[in-house]
């Protein structure tokens, strides 16, 4: 087994319950790097919602926080503040954070809270057998639109910068080198850090939508069809763009809500 | 240069030997420890050491070890 993934995996809850291929696999790959190069593992603890990508950190052997579908990014709202000076590490799929999460999303990115939100894009619902997704492209078939989608698609990272989320990546399981290097910038970023990761489901995704259940053609896939440029660019462009679209300071929430405590607190005495 | 697939974790996923530049991974009918097909190292010596395989695993079960150089 890889030395780094002997050092940070909880080795009784292997192997993964992740298909033969699964993209989750290789951003738990990329996390593990990131974290050993922040040199970070006693500063950070996880957040993970419902979904294959919810099973990401729970392989990690640290804090982590396996919360309810849709939750994650509430549930990490209340340990960052509960526990300020932790860095804390979302992982959320694009079910879980866009669609039944969606209100907490654009909530938490508002309020630029610094955390770092993974989210993994297999533009379906994966776990529970291939329903469509509110990140399902219209027109593609899933076994809840087996004539085709009739709904258009969010673009997670379009929204969550329009949110107001202040570091805004998009990347792809083809590209592990930038993977970790967003995961690390993000991590550091201090204010709400949103990362999307373009990933092969083989078993849904692939059987359904792109009628190619081989994961690396999928891998491939997702470097022929998309293009790097470091901005999002207009809305339906032919190809899907990835890069780093946002990076800003601006004032994070948890600090600002420590200045009012401190406030409160000297002018009752 | 020393290549070694974990044959607990291996889910016969086939990435590795797609992406290694040196075609060292190929198909074989070894099966790991869960049932599925791994894949055989054939030719290590040509390892490179870009470490895509590790990278890529999406197991983790790839480890790629340095080989010491010698001073002769």
């Amino acid at each position: 087994m890889l030395d780094l993934a002997e050092k940070y995996l909880r080795k009784d809850a292997l192997p993964t319950i992740f298909c033969p291929g699964c993209g989750d696999g290789q951003i738990l790959n990329a996390t593990i790097k990131a974290i050993d190069d922040l040199k970070i593992r006693k500063n950070i603890a996880s957040v993970s919602g419902i979904g294959c990508s919810g099973w990401i950190p729970v392989y990690l052997d640290m804090d982590v926080l396996h919360s309810i579908h849709g939750r994650a990014v509430a549930a990490a709202e209340g340990l960052k503040l509960s526990s300020p000076d932790k860095k804390i590490l979302v992982f959320t799929g694009d079910g879980d954070c866009v669609g039944i999460g969606g209100n907490h999303f654009i909530h938490a990115a508002r309020r630029n809270i610094d955390l770092t939100v993974i989210m993994v894009n297999n533009f379906i619902y994966g776990m529970t057998g291939g329903q469509k997704a509110p990140t399902t492209p219209l027109k593609a078939i899933t076994k809840t639109s087996p004539y085709g989608n009739s709904e258009r698609a969010f673009d997670a990272s379009r929204l969550a910068i329009t949110a107001g989320a202040t570091y805004v990546a998009r990347w792809a399981t083809i590209y592990p080198n930038k993977l970790e290097a967003a995961i690390k910038k993000g991590i550091e970023h201090e204010g709400f850090s949103f990362i999307e990761v373009l990933s092969q489901c083989p078993v849904q995704t692939g059987k359904y939508i792109m009628n190619e259940t081989n994961p690396w053609n999928m891998m491939n896939w997702f470097k022929e069809n998309t293009e790097i440029k470091n901005n999002i660019g207009e809305k339906n462009s032919e190809k899907i763009r990835l890069g780093e679209f946002i990076n800003e300071e601006e004032e994070e929430f948890s600090t600002q809500l420590a200045e009012v405590r401190r406030k409160f607190n000297e002018n009752s005495n | 240069m020393k290549i070694a697939i974990d044959e607990r974790y291996c889910t016969g996923c086939g990435i590795c030997i797609e992406v290694c530049p040196k075609n060292i991974f190929k198909d074989s009918y070894m099966r790991s420890q869960q049932g599925y097909l791994m894949p055989e190292i054939k030719n290590e010596k040509n390892c490179i050491e870009c470490n895509l395989c590790e990278k890529l695993c999406p197991e983790m079960c790839i480890n790629v070890v340095s080989e010491e150089v010698s001073q002769v």
